[in-house]
C-alpha cells in the first residue's frame, strides 16, 4: 500500500516534511514523548507503590484498592486533559498530572493485589523464623509480588504513552501527537508515520520492562507460574 | 481524518450557538448553555458514545467468548491468542485508529476494529480465568449425574465463571467508553466530537467541563449497572457470602 511506503519514507526522512523547513525531528519527538511519559510513569510509582504494597502487607482497604482501579480506568484521558485544561489551562504541569493519575490506578490496585496474594502460611513460616515485619515484606512478600506489581507498572506505561499523545489533541505540544494532531502540515503520510513510531515505543517499552520482570522475578515463582499459567488475580488486574 | 488540531476558524462551533452573555465571557460553567445545546450537542454525542461502545462490546464479547470456549478445550491455543491480543491491547489508541485509516477508511469500520482489538484481552483473559476457576469435583459431578460436555458447559460452567466474565466485562466497558472519546479523530461521532470543539481557541470552558464529566459518568454509571447485573445473575454468591 502506496501510503505505509510513503508512511515509512517519512520515518526514515526522521519527520522532515518538504516545503516545511524547521519541523522537530522524529527521533525528538519520540524521546520528549518518552520523557514526558517517564515522568508521570515515575511519580505515579512513588506515589501509589508504597500505598498500594502496604495495604497489602497488612491486609487492608481491598475496597478502596481494587475501586480505585475501577474508577481510573473510568477517567479518559482526553476528558482528564480537556477538564484540567479548562480549569488551569494546559502546560506539561497540567499534563503530567493527568498522567499521574491514569497511571496511579494500576499501580496501586496490582501492588497491593500482589502482595495481598502472597500464600499466607509463608509469612507465618517468615514470622515463625523470627523476621520481623519489615524483613518479611523485602525478603519474602515483595519478590513474590514482582509479576503482579510489574504487570500494574507496565499497564501504567502503556496508559502514560497513549495519553501523552492524546495530549497533543488537547492543544499540549512536545510528544509524537503533535504529528498526529497536524494532518494540515504533516499529510496523512506523516499522519501515519507518527503511529508506528507510537506503537513501536509502546512495543519497545512492553519490551524492555518485561525483560526487567524477568530478571527481577525470583526462578522458583518462575516455575510456578510455569506450571499453573493462568492466574484469577492476573485477570483481575489489567 | 479530521486529525488537525481545532484552531482552524476564529469561531468556535458549539459556542456560537445561543451564546449568553456567560459563554461569551466563557465563564467556568454556563448552565443556560448546557440546556441550550443538550438538544442539538450534548445528546446526539453521548447517544452516538453508547452506540459505538455497546457494537464494540458485542462484537468482542463473542469473539472472546468463541476464542475462550476454543482455548478452554484446547490449551495449546492459549499463549498464541493471549500474545496476539496482548500485542493489540499494547498499540496506544490514537496510533492504532491512524493504522486502520490507511487499509480501511476513516469510517465506522476502522472505529470499530480499533475499540474491538481493545476489549479482546480483557474478556478473553477473563472468561479463560472464569472457566478454568471451576472445580474440577463440580465437573465430575455434573458427568456423574449424566450431562454431556455441552451441557455441564452452559448448566454448570458458564453460570460459575459469571463473576469473572462480568468482571471482565467492567473492565471492557469502561475502557471502551474511554478509548470511544477518541474516536473523533477518524469518524466524528461520541462524546470526543464537543470536546474536539471546545478545545482550540478559547477553550470554551463548559463545554469541555461538560462534555468530559458526560464520558466520565457514563463510564461510572455503566460499571454500576454491571455490578448490579452481576448481583441479579449470581444469587449464588451472595448466599454464600451471607451464610
Amino acid at each position: 500500500m502506496s501510503e505505509f511506503r510513503e508512511a515509512f519514507e517519512f520515518i526514515f526522512r526522521n519527520g522532515e516534511v518538504p516545503g516545511y523547513p524547521g519541523l522537530p525531528s522524529l527521533a525528538h519527538l519520540t524521546l520528549e514523548t518518552l520523557k514526558v511519559g517517564a515522568i508521570g510513569v515515575a511519580i505515579a510509582i512513588v506515589l501509589a507503590a508504597p500505598l498500594g504494597i502496604w495495604l497489602g502487607h497488612i491486609h487492608r482497604g481491598s475496597f478502596f484498592t481494587i475501586n480505585i482501579g475501577n474508577v481510573g480506568r473510568a477517567l479518559p484521558s482526553l476528558a482528564v486533559l480537556a477538564i484540567g485544561d479548562a480549569f488551569f489551562g494546559l502546560g506539561l504541569g497540567v499534563v503530567e498530572v493527568a498522567l499521574v493519575i491514569l497511571a496511579f490506578a494500576p499501580i496501586v490496585t496490582n501492588c497491593y493485589l500482589g502482595i495481598v496474594e502472597v500464600d499466607p502460611e509463608l509469612v507465618d513460616a517468615a514470622r515463625g523464623m523470627g523476621m520481623g515485619e519489615w524483613e518479611i515484606l523485602r525478603r519474602v512478600e515483595l519478590p513474590l509480588a514482582v509479576p503482579l506489581i510489574f504487570a500494574g507498572i507496565r499497564t501504567a506505561s502503556l496508559f502514560v504513552i497513549s495519553t501523552a499523545t492524546i495530549a497533543s489533541l488537547a492543544g499540549f505540544s512536545g510528544t509524537l501527537g503533535d504529528v498526529i494532531a497536524n494532518e494540515t502540515s504533516y499529510h496523512f503520510s506523516g499522519v501515519l508515520g507518527a503511529a508506528i513510531c507510537v506503537a513501536a515505543l509502546a512495543l519497545a517499552v512492553e519490551g524492555v520492562l518485561a525483560l526487567v520482570q524477568r530478571a527481577l522475578t525470583p526462578r522458583g515463582v518462575k516455575l510456578e507460574r510455569a506450571a499453573r499459567k493462568m492466574d484469577l488475580a492476573e485477570s483481575l488486574a489489567v | 481524518m479530521t486529525g488537525q488540531l481545532a484552531a482552524a476558524g476564529p469561531v468556535i462551533p458549539d459556542f456560537s450557538q445561543h451564546s449568553s452573555s456567560c459563554a461569551v465571557h466563557n465563564h467556568l460553567f454556563c448552565a443556560d448553555w448546557v440546556k441550550a445545546n443538550w438538544g442539538p450537542v450534548l445528546w446526539p454525542a453521548l447517544r452516538q458514545h453508547v452506540v459505538l461502545t455497546a457494537i464494540a462490546i458485542a462484537i468482542g464479547f463473542a469473539i472472546a467468548m468463541a476464542l475462550a470456549l476454543f482455548a478452554h478445550r484446547h490449551s495449546w491455543a492459549v499463549q498464541p491468542t493471549l500474545l496476539v491480543t496482548t500485542f493489540l491491547y499494547t498499540i496506544p489508541s490514537l496510533a492504532l485508529f491512524e493504522l486502520l485509516v490507511a487499509p480501511v477508511g476513516a469510517n465506522i469500520y476502522a472505529a470499530e476494529i480499533a475499540l474491538v482489538s481493545y476489549t479482546l484481552l480483557i474478556l478473553f483473559r477473563n472468561i479463560l480465568t472464569g472457566l478454568a476457576s471451576v472445580p474440577q469435583e463440580v465437573l465430575d459431578a455434573a458427568e456423574g449425574m449424566g450431562m454431556s460436555r455441552r451441557q455441564a458447559l452452559i448448566r454448570v460452567e458458564l453460570p460459575l465463571a459469571l463473576p469473572s466474565i462480568i468482571a471482565g466485562l467492567r473492565i471492557a466497558v469502561v475502557t471502551i467508553i474511554a478509548l470511544a472519546t477518541i474516536v473523533y479523530t477518524i469518524y466524528n461521532r461520541g462524546l470526543g466530537v464537543p470536546i474536539h470543539n471546545a478545545l482550540g481557541e478559547g477553550p470554551f470552558k463548559t463545554e469541555l467541563i461538560v462534555a468530559g464529566g458526560m464520558a466520565i459518568l457514563l463510564a461510572l454509571l455503566a460499571d454500576a449497572a454491571l455490578v448490579g447485573l452481576q448481583r441479579v445473575l449470581t444469587p449464588w454468591s451472595r448466599a454464600r457470602e451471607a451464610s
